[in-house]
Order: structure tokens, then C-alpha cells, then sequence
């Protein structure tokens, strides 16, 4: 058992059967992190290296951590704090971190196609995508889809909305990417300037306008966050106006005929996107999807550790 | 491929080892047995069955271990891990490890590490259905054994789940 892959750039390259895979092996590695002792010598002649171009909370701590409890050495870059801002190029300052024996490379990067970049000029080095512009965040995708399969069984048939920025969202895309190739529905949710125009010819998802509607439809809600820092024109009013019309409200919930799941990657705008009672009321699994992307990333980190 | 033990040898065996297994122990409650992921869980199930009529009315701990994460060859070919399930403590207890067939000893070799990762026992037996005893790579005896052999190298030795015999192929 493998992976047809030897990076993980994003979740468009994979096949259902690694998804699988993947998610399988996560389940014993959240086993592991309920142990007394938390880690395993799985990795322990690994080192891998986070190079972080972009700020990140979760994805950065969650990445060290299966690091960590693998057994890997670790080492963490940020770009703010390196040569970078003396004019050194990705692959430069990449090929140098890997000439000090470094075995993988995690990256997050503000630039779509800087995982992809890598792997090409990289072949021998596993590279792990940690996001990269607005194109694709598997390891989010593996997680959530990790979550929801925790929460409500297997995802073939599921019906899962996406709501908000759909437009910035690199959550989205892969969660889409995912969430196809195992059988579930996929809807879309928001205001029209934030959904991409021709997305349901391009990726075969349902487009809905009106939130409430949305809402009704799914099992699960997955709510993005509003990308201020990546929409350079104005795309709606003012937060409080957004919010108004697609933010979630627990109003808009009680208002259903049923219960869903209510899903955020995170961080939150609370009363933005989601209001308060909603994200920490009793059918939020935000927290639950911090936990389980340790366990993800190091199903993840572990299959592609394979010794060439 | 040969009968190494038909099925009603190999259930004789099992009465044996569940006997053996529980006759030096006063206090069964100090006792918890382990079997491993995935082949030995076979086996471990069947004994199991024996100790728990050997002792009626005795709760029995029984767990299940996979060694996977702990290989010393993990990174050479990835192996799909199976649960592992230790819902007790095993802090100061007896922890007796069952598994199929015992034969370069590195699969014991990586439980005894996994099994610090739960706590520390007060000591640790091995128990095992087959015995190959001259292909050790690592200094590993069991202490409780259904059936020694002399295996060649390019033999392997199987228990057939369905039949509930062992073969050698």
C-alpha cells in the first residue's frame, strides 16, 4: 500500500484510493495522540523543514506538532525573517535549506503554483502543499473531510455547502477536488461577486444565491472566512452588509427543518461570516477539526516518507 | 504447502496455552493480554475464549496492538496500520503479549517499544503459537509456545484463518 504520489501539491493530482488511504491511516494516528505517550519513532531519521512565506497559526502549529509526534526533526522558516527580503529566489533559498541533509519540505506560499514549481525542480524531495495562493490547501481538505466522516459516516452521497469567499478560497478548491472524487454533493454558497463565474461547468457544483436555501439543502455547512487581504476591489458593501445577507446566524439555523454540521478551516470573523453562537454551539465541529489535522498531517507526512 | 496443524491440533494447542497462560498467576484482575496486529489477533481471540471459561465471573483485559509506526523498517515499505485498542492501563501490571508465529523476533522487538508508550508494566511474557527457532535475528525467546519448529528460509508458516489450521507454504 502507497501513494501513486510523491509530493502532495494538491488534492486535484490525487485518486480516491489515496484519499482513502490517507484518511485510514489517520484514524490510527489519532489513536495515537489519545495515548499517554503522544508520539511514535516512526520518522525519527527525518528532518523536514516548514517554510512559511505567509502567516499561518493552525496549519504552521498543527504541521510542527505531527512533525514532532512522529519522531521528525523540524525546522521552521519564515520569510519575513530570512534573506528573502534581501532579493533571494524560492528555489535558491529551498536548495540551500536541503543542502544542510533536509528530507521534506512543508510550504505555504502567497503565490498559486509555488508548491507545483517546487516539485518540478525538486523531484527527489517530498514537498508538502500547506497552501499556496488561491489554489489548492490539501492537507485542510483531508482534514475536514477527516471531520466529517468522524461526525456523520462515509462521504459518498453527503450533501456539503460551501458558503462565503468562494472566489479566494484555496479551502474551497480543494475541498471541491475531495469531496467529488468520493462521491459527495457539493454545493456553492454567496453572494455572486465572491462565486466564480463559470465554477459549476468548470467543477460540476450546485451554485445557490440565497443562504437560507443552501442552508436546507445540506448535511454540512462548511463557512469560509472573508478574504479581505486577497480581494483588491470592492466585492460587497461593508462586513456588517455581508453579514446581514450570508452570515450564520443562529436564527437562520433554528429556522430549519433539521440539524447540520457547522464546519469553519479557520481563523474565524465572528460576526462576519458566522456568529458566536453559532461557532461554538453544540453542532460546531470547528475545534474537532484543529484536533484532527495533527492526526491528518501525519497519516500524510508518514506515507510520504517512503525511502526511495 | 504442508499441514503444520490441523484444526483440532491447533485448538488442543490453544486449551494448552490458555492453561499455561493463567496457572502461575494468583491474581488475574494484575493481568492483561495483548495481542498483535494484525496476524496474532487470530490467535489471541481463541485463547482469549479459553481463559475467559477458565475463569468465569473474572473480568479479562484483553487489548490489541499494532506495531506498525514502531518498525525498524517503516520507512522502507509502508505497511497499513490496523487499530490498536488498550482501553485499561497496564501501569505495574503483567502484560502478556500473543502473536502467530515467532521468527526474527523484530515484530516483539517493536511491541516492547510500542507497549512503553502505555505505561510501564510490571513485566512483560511473550506467547506464541509457532516457534521458528533457529531464523532469530534479535535475542527473543517466548515463554509460552504452542509448537516449535526448524523452518527453512524460504519457508513461511501461516495460519489459515478459515480452516483454523497451520500451513507451511
Amino acid at each position: 500500500m502507497q501513494l501513486s504520489t510523491k509530493h502532495l501539491i494538491g488534492i486535484k493530482e490525487l485518486y480516491a484510493e489515496d484519499i482513502t488511504l490517507i484518511l485510514q491511516t489517520a484514524i490510527q494516528f489519532k489513536e495515537v495522540l489519545q495515548r499517554p505517550v503522544k508520539k511514535v519513532p516512526s520518522l525519527r531519521d527525518v528532518t523536514i523543514v516548514n517554510l512559511f512565506y505567509e502567516n499561518s497559526t493552525r496549519t504552521r502549529i498543527s504541521f510542527e506538532l505531527a512533525e514532532k509526534r512522529l519522531g521528525a526533526d523540524s525546522i521552521n522558516f519564515s520569510a519575513s525573517a530570512s534573506s528573502v527580503s534581501k532579493g533571494e529566489t524560492l528555489l535558491d533559498t529551498v536548495n540551500n535549506i536541503l543542502s544542510m541533509k533536509v528530507d521534506m519540505v512543508v510550504m505555504r506560499h502567497q503565490a498559486s503554483g509555488a508548491a507545483h514549481f517546487l516539485a518540478k525542480h525538486l523531484p527527489e524531495t517530498a514537498i508538502v502543499n500547506a497552501g499556496d495562493g488561491t489554489n489548492e490547501h490539501p492537507t485542510q481538505a483531508l482534514l475536514d473531510a477527516f471531520s466529517i466522516q468522524e461526525k456523520i459516516g462515509d462521504l459518498a452521497g453527503k450533501k456539503i455547502v460551501l458558503v462565503g469567499d468562494i472566489m479566494h478560497s484555496r479551502v474551497a478548491l480543494s475541498n471541491i477536488y475531495l469531496l467529488k472524487k468520493m462521491g459527495a454533493e457539493i454545493m456553492v454558497a454567496g453572494p455572486p461577486t465572491l462565486i466564480p463565474k463559470y465554477i459549476k461547468e468548470a467543477l460540476g457544483v450546485i451554485v445557490e444565491y440565497d443562504i437560507k436555501k443552501a442552508l436546507q439543502w445540506c448535511d454540512v455547512a462548511n463557512i469560509l472566512r472573508i478574504q479581505l487581504e486577497r480581494q483588491k476591489k470592492v466585492l460587497f458593501s461593508t462586513l456588517r452588509e455581508y453579514n446581514l445577507a450570508y452570515g450564520v446566524t443562529k436564527k437562520l439555523l433554528d429556522g430549519l427543518s433539521k440539524e447540520i454540521v457547522i464546519m469553519h478551516p479557520g481563523p474565524i470573523n465572528r460576526g462576519v461570516e458566522i456568529d458566536s453562537d453559532v461557532a461554538d454551539g453544540s453542532n460546531s465541529i470547528i475545534l474537532q477539526q484543529v484536533e484532527n489535522g495533527v492526526a491528518v498531517r501525519m497519516a500524510v507526512l508518514y506515507l510520504l516518507a517512503e525511502r526511495k | 504447502m504442508q499441514i503444520l496443524l490441523t484444526s483440532p491440533q491447533f485448538l488442543l494447542i490453544v486449551n494448552r496455552l490458555a492453561q499455561q497462560l493463567i496457572e502461575n498467576d494468583d491474581n488475574i484482575n494484575d493481568t492483561v493480554f495483548i495481542g498483535l496486529q494484525p496476524r496474532g489477533v487470530y490467535v489471541s481471540d481463541k485463547i482469549i475464549e479459553q481463559v475467559k471459561l477458565l475463569c468465569p465471573g473474572k473480568e479479562i483485559k484483553y487489548g490489541l496492538l499494532d506495531i506498525t509506526f514502531y518498525r525498524d523498517d517503516v520507512r522502507t515499505e509502508i505497511h497499513l496500520s490496523n487499530k490498536t485498542e488498550i482501553p485499561f492501563s497496564i501501569d505495574g501490571k503483567k502484560v502478556i503479549l500473543i502473536d502467530d508465529v515467532l521468527y526474527t523476533g523484530r515484530t516483539i522487538r517493536a511491541a516492547l517499544d510500542a507497549l512503553q508508550d502505555f505505561g510501564r508494566p510490571k513485566k512483560v511474557e511473550l506467547c506464541v503459537l509457532i516457534n521458528r527457532r533457529f531464523d532469530r535475528e534479535l535475542p527473543i525467546q517466548p515463554d509460552y509456545c504452542g509448537k516449535t519448529i526448524d523452518g527453512q528460509f524460504n519457508e513461511k508458516v501461516k495460519v489459515d484463518k478459515e480452516k483454523g489450521e497451520v500451513v507451511i507454504y
